[in-house]
C-alpha cells in the first residue's frame, strides 16, 4: 500500500492518492494535499465543502456526488467547479482524506 | 400495498399473490395511469424499428386475479402512521409498503436542455414522445455532428446510450449517408461504461464503428439553438442533433414524504434483503431503490424472488433471509442483427464465457443468438416476467456455470469454478 505524508504524519492512500483509512486525516493535512491538485489556497467556500464531504461519509459510508453535493451542501455545481475545477467530488473527497466517492453504476 | 404499477411493482405483486392466500393479505397497486409501457422497446423506435405504438399495454390487465388496481397519484406516503396519501386528499393504510415508482426523468435541472430547440435539434429517447419525435428528426437528418450524452448517472439502462450509437451506426450506413455523419458520444464516466471488463470491449466496439468518445464530460448547460454542450468545467462539444439522457430522480412523492427518500428522491434501501432503510414494513423494489445496481428490468426481475420471500417472512414475523446478490443480465444491441449479452452482481464483473450454462448464449461478445435473445425478451417481459414467474434455467442468483472468471482488473481470474454466494 503506498503511503504520503502530510504535516508530518504517514498515511496510507490508494494508487490514485485518497485516503484508505479516513481516520488519519486531520484537518492541517488539508493545505498540503490541496496543493498537490493545484489549489494554492483554500477559502472559507473550500471548507464548507471539505467538512460536508467529512459529515456525509461518516454518515453514509461513502462520499456524494456533484450532483448531490449541489442539492446539499449549499455550494451550488457552477461554483463547486469554480473551487474544484478538475472535479468537485473526487479532489474535494481527496482533499477531505475520504475514499473516491463511489460511482454510480 | 405496492405503490407503482410498472416492471417492479407488477411482478412483485404478482408473485405475491401466488404466494399469500386471499384470506390473509389484501394487495393493492396504485398507479397514476393505465398504461403500462415496454420501456426496454423505446431504443428501437427512433429507427424505425418498433412502432410506438406496439409498445404498451393496459396496466391493469397484467395483474393476476385478487390484486387490486387503485388509479390515482400518490401525494405523501406517512411513515409514522403507516398511510399513502393520495392527491384527491383521501388516505390508505398499509401494513406493509413496496416502493415501485421507479425514477423519473428531470430534464428541467439541466441548464437549457428543455429550452429553446428541446423536440426540434435537442431529443431523448426515453419517453415515448421523444422517441417518437426522434424518429422524425433522424429520418430527416442528411448529415452532420450526431451527439449522444449522457448528463448524469444513474440513468436507466446504463447500456442504452451505447446501443444508441450503435444503432445509429448502422441506420446511416443502411442509408448510405454515414461518411456525412459524424457520431460522438459524450459521458460523464472515465469511460464508456461503469463496469472496466465491459468498457474495454464496449470502447473497442465505438472505436470499430467510428464513433467517438468524450469522457469526464458534465453537461452544465446545453444550447440547442446554438448546438452546444458545455461542461462544468468549460469544455464544449458542438452538435447539428443532440440525443440526451436527462438527469433522473426518483418520483416527487419521495420528495414530500419525510425520512422516505434521499437527496435525488431514491430510497436508501438495504442492497441484500430490499427492505428500506426508512421502517422496517416499507420494502423497494427496482429504480426507485438507491442500492449499487444497474437501474433495469432485469434487476427487477432478479429482486423479486428475493422480495417476495422476505415480505411474506416480514409478515409472518420471521427474520428475513433472502438476499439479493446484484444479478443483472442485459442485452446489448450492437446493430446488423446481433448483440452482446452481459451478467454480472454486486461481487463479480461481466466475463466472458455463456449463459446460463456451458450450453447457451455467448458472453461479452457479439453474435446474432444474442440479437434474438433480445427480441425475444419482449414476449418473455409480457408472459413471463411482469408475471412474476421464472424464465426456465435463469434464477435470480448469478450463474457461475459456463463463465470464464476474470479479476476486476481485467487479468485472468483463478482457474477454479467460483460458486455464486
Amino acid at each position: 500500500m503506498p503511503t504520503a505524508t502530510y504535516a508530518g504524519t504517514e498515511v496510507t492512500v490508494n494508487d490514485e492518492g485518497f485516503f484508505t483509512d479516513p481516520r488519519q486525516w486531520a484537518e492541517d493535512m488539508a493545505p498540503q494535499i490541496a496543493c498537490q491538485e493545484g489549489l494554492t489556497e483554500l477559502t472559507d467556500r473550500h471548507w464548507q465543502v471539505i467538512k460536508f464531504m467529512r459529515h456525509e461519509y461518516e454518515a453514509k459510508g461513502t462520499g456524494p456526488t456533484v450532483r448531490v453535493l449541489g442539492k446539499t451542501s449549499g455550494v451550488p455545481v457552477k461554483e463547486l467547479y469554480q473551487l474544484f475545477p478538475k472535479g468537485p467530488a473526487k479532489i474535494a473527497a481527496k482533499i477531505a482524506g475520504i475514499p473516491k466517492p463511489r460511482g454510480c453504476i | 400495498m405496492v405503490l407503482g404499477g410498472g416492471t417492479g411493482g407488477t411482478l412483485v405483486a404478482n408473485r405475491l399473490r401466488r404466494m399469500l392466500d386471499t384470506a390473509s393479505a389484501e394487495i393493492v397497486v396504485v398507479d397514476s395511469d393505465e398504461e403500462h409501457l415496454y420501456q426496454p422497446g423505446l431504443l428501437f423506435v427512433p429507427f424505425g424499428l418498433t412502432s410506438p405504438g406496439s409498445l404498451a399495454r393496459p396496466r391493469r390487465d397484467q395483474f393476476r386475479p385478487g390484486v387490486l388496481f387503485r388509479r390515482a397519484a400518490v401525494d405523501r406516503v406517512d411513515l409514522v402512521t403507516d398511510q399513502v396519501w393520495l392527491n384527491d386528499g383521501t388516505s390508505l393504510a398499509y401494513d406493509v409498503l413496496v416502493v415501485a415508482t421507479g425514477a423519473r426523468l428531470v430534464p428541467e435541472e439541466t441548464e437549457g436542455l428543455t429550452g429553446p430547440g428541446w423536440m426540434q435539434k435537442v431529443f431523448t429517447f426515453y419517453t415515448r414522445d421523444g422517441a417518437t419525435a426522434l424518429e422524425a428528426a433522424l429520418s430527416r437528418f442528411t448529415g452532420g455532428r450526431l451527439v449522444v450524452g449522457v448528463v448524469d448517472m444513474p440513468i436507466k439502462c446504463p447500456v442504452a446510450p451505447l446501443e444508441f450509437c450503435f444503432l445509429a451506426d448502422w441506420y446511416f450506413r443502411r442509408r448510405k449517408i454515414r461518411d456525412r455523419v459524424e457520431l460522438t458520444f459524450v459521458t460523464p464516466l472515465d469511460g464508456a461504461f461503469t463496469k472496466a471488463t465491459c468498457n474495454r470491449e464496449l470502447s473497442g466496439l465505438l472505436e470499430a464503428k467510428g464513433v467517438s468518445v468524450v469522457t469526464e464530460f458534465n453537461t452544465g448547460d446545453v444550447d440547442g439553438q446554438g448546438g452546444r454542450l458545455t461542461s462544468f468545467d468549460g469544455r464544449e462539444v458542438p452538435f447539428d442533433l443532440a440525443v440526451m439522457i436527462p438527469l433522473h430522480g426518483g418520483q416527487a412523492y419521495v420528495d414530500r414524504s419525510p425520512g422516505l427518500g434521499d437527496a435525488l428522491g431514491f430510497v436508501p434501501t438495504d442492497e441484500r434483503t430490499l427492505q428500506s432503510k426508512a421502517k422496517p414494513n416499507v420494502f423497494v423494489i427496482g429504480d426507485a431503490a438507491d442500492i449499487p445496481a444497474s437501474k433495469a428490468g432485469s434487476v427487477a426481475h432478479f429482486e423479486g424472488e428475493v422480495l417476495a420471500r422476505n415480505i411474506a417472512r416480514y409478515l409472518a414475523g420471521e427474520p428475513l433471509d433472502a438476499a439479493f446478490d446484484g444479478h443483472t443480465n442485459c442485452f446489448i444491441e450492437s446493430g446488423f442483427g446481433k448483440a452482446l449479452l452481459i451478467d454480472f452482481n454486486y461481487d463479480t464483473e461481466p466475463v466472458t464465457g455463456r449463459f446460463p450454462g456451458r450450453v447457451g448464449l455467448p458472453l461479452l461478445r457479439e453474435s446474432r443468438l444474442n440479437h434474438i435473445g433480445k427480441l425475444a425478451f419482449a414476449w418473455l417481459y409480457w408472459h413471463v416476467l411482469l408475471p412474476g414467474r421464472d424464465i426456465p434455467a435463469v434464477r435470480s442468483e448469478m450463474p457461475t456455470t459456463g463463465k470464464r472468471p476474470q479479476a476486476a482488473d481485467g487479468s485472468p481470474g483463478p482457474p477454479a469454478k467460483r460458486e455464486a454466494r
